[in-house]
């Protein structure tokens, strides 16, 4: 394992043109500059009609009546469907990637605002609104439940009712670790602290809103669906088992996509009603939510409501940390996570610390909210774990008078123990954390901050510093333990070396901004020696790809990137024998060099890779029993997840007169093992970044008493613009994945993961000479004002 | 009723509803889908266009009140094949990931080198504060319309100069944004 560390120039031209690793410019590029991307919403087919979906107003409702004679009559309306008619044909109700059931359409009861109750097709968009608007249902409106800590209460009113026999809003429990065990190392330790912790229901909002366009062809009986999904092929399969359409009939492409983040990780009703709508009419309709539909109704995520306890000696040596979750679901089960695992990966929340005993229990509930649970680039609930761990470290710290940097680097789970397995039964991969954490506090000159705060402090200003130290889990299956609805999370790969030594690399995942185009190449040309401008990458088309899960929880580069080496190299061993026969020497004889073989000891006799792909396409001979062409196909099942890590440090200042916080700097140095592109790493890192501060300062779902959404438009859920996030100063160690084939792991969530602890660190921090131990998320100048003064409250 | 305008200057005239938004002209009505529209409230900005030379996000205009008017959109940003320098930077500097932001970002960007060819980070954050993107964390996107801006006076020296382009790394420490670290 080696351990190296510089900083990242984030300046020059990227014209670089490796064969292989590096900075190197993406692919994708010029279409997006030239406006040429191609969206759902940009495609467009002759004849095609348009869907719009009308909503819930209230938040738990039982529906009396629905009268659709208006909007049928309404100029341009082809049909409008209820969720009776969609009951007639056993389409009302669809599987979430939970197991559980989610009406497509509401027929009994409204389970949440903004739940689908009846949808029209219309010539266009605005004639499909029209006719939304003359669409009369009658409510008979219920008590909401909306505070999930009453969700279980005797006497709630009951969500599901649709369920046979539930009587009560439980959703379910889960537990990891060792309860005695933990129990009795907290009773002989020096030092306790506790903390309650909420993270509050945020909304990944991608910049593109979720949308299809359905065409089913009644003759071929072909159903062609354009759609905003993360998983085209984990969506094709559901598709057949619940519309019963055979899969070979179903063909799903995810275009460019505008962000996903795991809001597109889900199947949504309104992709069904698009499909739906398609069968009914004849036609190609065409369903674009907007932003408010997208807010109210789509996989929201985190909405944990934690209480964190750590036990530790007197002189800093971390013990054990327990933890008790309830967890908000929403009105159905939604969340996208492996099947076995219903809190995600939350089992990581022992974070990067060597202890002797962990516990957790949870336990989940229904509450009227909108469903999903495991969205916005969280790692399948890692993002609630590490914070959890990282705030209560720091509430430790505080109680110890230690400081929060000492007191990691004394807890920290040292190299030699790697592979290290936690208390609650995770295998970390590899990890060297120390270097990791002083590269961090070196680049932000953190003995000369604590200087400057202490001065600062004197004067009476608030200046904050705060550290988050993260490792995640990610890169999901193994298959064995890790399947969505039966269906392994491994990936496909495949390669083709076309006669004239270009290349086609076909992939499982799909980018929604990724840069997989990019990478991949770069993936198989570091393998086969063929330039990654010589290599397309196809994907996002479940006609044209191996089948696989698709892109969330940082799986593409830990899974299918491991596809695309491991195929690249069973396509070089084919060319190394067809390479031995055109130089007429033992395939032992030869040397690869990238790109090339060469006969050992007699460098002037070589061949290269496009060579051999034309000989393997052409009328020569081939070594016995070798087929013609160059090409090979695998599925790769993971060993591990893999396990990136990294520290975080952020520096705020707070207006004392305002309580208004300003993110000064914020210093990330990420381990993802072996780097790929180092450009799109770094891009991977800022917009998690970005996220965090979102996250910490402004971002939250909230609900009034009601159940009626308060975050429904991007003017009352806030996202940071470019004046409330700084200029990121961003770093790397490689510690490379002892079992991933080139070492490499996920990042694409490390930064949403790391950043939220280590922002609101810094401004409990700043808030010490008000006596502030925590507040929660999101720390909007109004809460930060309350903390000032001694108020501080959960958002819920 | 019928609208007339010049887009990306082509005149164009057509039917339409008086309520059609100019986002949705543009996009549906003459195919140009390179506009995106991302909100309802005028706040995430992916629909920013131009309207004689100004940003405006074309999901608050109707197209009716664009009759008469210049409009340029993303596909108008380029001069044939040469691509107009804050596309280049946005590809030099990674200032797009998944690319439904940029060309409402570049429009902007574009916008202010015109008014400002030296623009400093805070005035290029400020330009571009009323749009969203949830993808690069935004530092990218700077550093992309510093990119336009060094390499706009730069080519510019180059003719009146009349010298040889210069060295790649001179252009880019020029480039740095002023007071970051890294």
């Amino acid at each position: 394992m080696t351990t190296v560390h510089e900083r990242v120039d984030t300046f020059h031209d990227n014209d670089q043109k490796p064969v292989g690793y590096g900075r190197m410019l993406r692919k994708e590029d010029p279409r997006f500059v030239r406006g040429r991307g191609r969206f759902v919403d940009d495609i467009r087919l002759p004849g095609m009609l348009h869907l719009a979906i009308l909503r819930s107003p209230v938040a738990h409702a039982r529906i009396l009546s629905i009268d659709t004679s208006a909007a049928e009559a309404s100029p341009g309306v082809k049909a409008v469907v209820t969720g009776a008619m969609l009951a007639e044909q056993g389409l009302a109700w669809m599987p979430t990637l939970s197991n559980d059931v989610q009406a497509v359409l509401a027929t009994d009861k409204v389970r949440f605002q903004g739940q689908e109750v009846a949808f029209v097709v219309a010539e266009d968009g605005y004639a499909a609104r029209d006719a939304l608007e003359l669409i009369d249902v009658e409510y008979d409106v219920l008590d909401p439940v909306v505070d999930a800590r009453r969700a279980l209460e005797p006497g709630a009113p009951v969500i599901r009712d649709d369920l046979e026999g539930k009587t009560d809003n439980h959703c379910f429990d889960w537990e990891t670790g060792d309860e005695a065990a933990t129990a009795a190392v907290f009773a002989r330790a020096d030092v306790v602290v506790s903390q309650d912790l909420v993270y509050p229901r945020v909304h990944p909002a991608p910049m593109e809103t979720c949308g299809a366009v359905a065409d089913f062809d009644a003759v071929d009986g072909k159903l062609r669906l354009w759609s905003t999904t993360q998983a085209p092929h984990a969506h094709r399969t559901l598709y057949a088992l619940v519309a019963g359409i055979p899969e070979h009939k179903i063909q799903v492409i995810s275009p460019d996509i505008g962000g996903g983040f795991g809001n597109k990780v889900p199947i949504y009703p309104g992709y069904v009603c698009a499909i739906v709508a398609s069968i009914v009419t004849g036609k190609p309709v065409k369903w674009m939510e907007d932003r408010s539909e997208n807010l109210i109704s789509t996989g929201f995520a985190r909405d944990y409501i934690m209480r964190g306890e750590i036990a530790a000696t007197r002189d800093g040596r971390i013990l054990a940390i327990r933890t008790n979750v309830l967890a908000d679901h929403g009105a159905f089960n939604g969340t996208a996570a492996p099947v076995k695992y219903p809190a995600g990966f939350f089992g990581v929340f022992t974070g990067s610390y060597d202890i002797e005993a962990a516990y957790c229990k949870m336990t989940a509930v229904f509450t009227n909210k909108a469903p999903g649970g495991v969205a916005y680039a969280c790692s399948f609930r890692i993002t609630e774990a590490v914070y959890l761990v990282e705030r209560i470290v720091d509430c430790l710290a505080d109680e110890l008078g230690m400081d929060p940097a000492e007191l990691r680097l004394k807890n920290f789970i040292r190299p030699e123990q790697f592979p290290y397995t936690t208390k609650t039964g995770w295998v970390y991969d590899s990890g060297d954390y120390e270097p990791t954490m002083r590269l961090a506090m070196e680049m932000a000159g953190y003995a000369d901050l604590r200087r400057e705060q202490q001065e600062k402090r004197a004067r009476g200003e608030l200046m904050g510093i705060g550290i988050a130290f993260f490792t995640e889990a990610v890169g999901a299956g193994p298959r064995k333990n890790m399947d969505i609805l039966g269906l392994g999370m491994a990936d496909g790969c495949e390669l083709r070396v076309h006669p004239t030594g270009k290349a086609v690399v076909r992939l499982s995942v799909q980018s929604q901004g990724q840069g997989h185009e990019t990478t991949f190449a770069q993936i198989v040309a570091e393998e086969i020696g063929i330039p990654p401008d010589d290599i397309d990458v196809v994907h996002g088309d479940t006609d044209n790809t191996p089948f696989g899960l698709g892109t969330y929880g940082s799986r593409s580069t830990p899974v299918s990137g491991a596809a695309a080496a491991l195929v690249a190299r069973k396509v070089r061993d084919k060319a190394r024998i067809i390479a031995s026969g055109m130089l007429e020497v033992s395939v032992a004889d030869l040397e690869w060099d990238k790109g090339s073989f060469r006969v050992k000891g007699d460098p002037g006799k070589s061949v290269t890779i496009q060579d051999v792909a034309m000989r393997a396409h052409g009328a020569g001979d081939l070594p016995e029993g070798v087929e013609g062409g160059l090409e090979a196909q695998i599925c790769y099942n993971p060993s591990n997840l893999t396990y990136p890590h990294g520290a975080y440090i952020c520096v705020v200042d707070i207006d004392p007169g305002t309580a208004q916080v300003k993110v000064r700097r914020f210093i990330a140095v990420d381990d993802c093992g072996t780097r790929i592109n180092p450009m799109i790493i770094e891009g991977q890192v800022h917009g998690g970044l970005a996220d965090g501060v979102g996250m910490a300062l402004m971002e939250m779902i909230a609900f009034d008493e009601d159940g009626n959404c308060l975050g429904a438009s991007l003017m009352d859920y806030l996202l940071p613009t470019a004046l409330e996030v700084p200029d990121w100063e961003t770093g790397f160690t490689v510690t490379p994945s002892p079992h991933h084939p080139i070492g490499a792991k996920g990042v694409g969530e490390s930064a949403t993961v790391g950043s939220p602890p280590a922002i609101v660190n810094a401004i409990v921090d700043a808030l010490e000479p008000f006596g502030v131990r925590h507040a929660d998320m999101p720390l909007t100048p109004s809460r930060v004002w309350d903390a000032m003064r001694g108020n501080a409250r959960p958002p819920i | 009723m019928q609208v007339t305008m010049t887009v990306n200057d082509v005149e164009v005239t057509r039917e339409i509803e008086g309520r059609l938004l100019l986002v949705h002209f543009l996009r549906d009505v003459l195919g140009l889908t390179g506009t995106h529209s991302g909100c309802d409230t005028s706040n995430c900005g992916t629909c920013v266009v131009w309207l004689d030379g100004e940003p405006v996000k074309s999901c608050t205009v109707l197209a009716a009140m664009a009759g008469g008017h210049q409009v340029r959109t993303v596909e108008g940003l380029a001069k044939g094949a040469e691509l107009d320098p804050v596309q280049q930077g946005f590809i030099q500097c990674h200032g797009l990931q998944c690319g439904f932001c940029t060309p409402g970002m570049m429009m902007t960007a574009r916008a202010l080198l015109d008014r400002n060819p030296d623009p400093t980070e805070a005035e290029i954050r400020e330009a571009i504060s009323g749009q969203i993107c949830r993808c690069t964390g935004y530092a990218t996107i700077v550093r992309s319309v510093r990119w336009a801006a060094v390499h706009e006076a730069n080519a510019a020296a180059a003719v009146t100069e009349t010298t040889e382009s210069r060295e790649a790394g001179e252009i880019d420490n020029a480039g740095q944004p002023a007071g970051s670290v890294v």
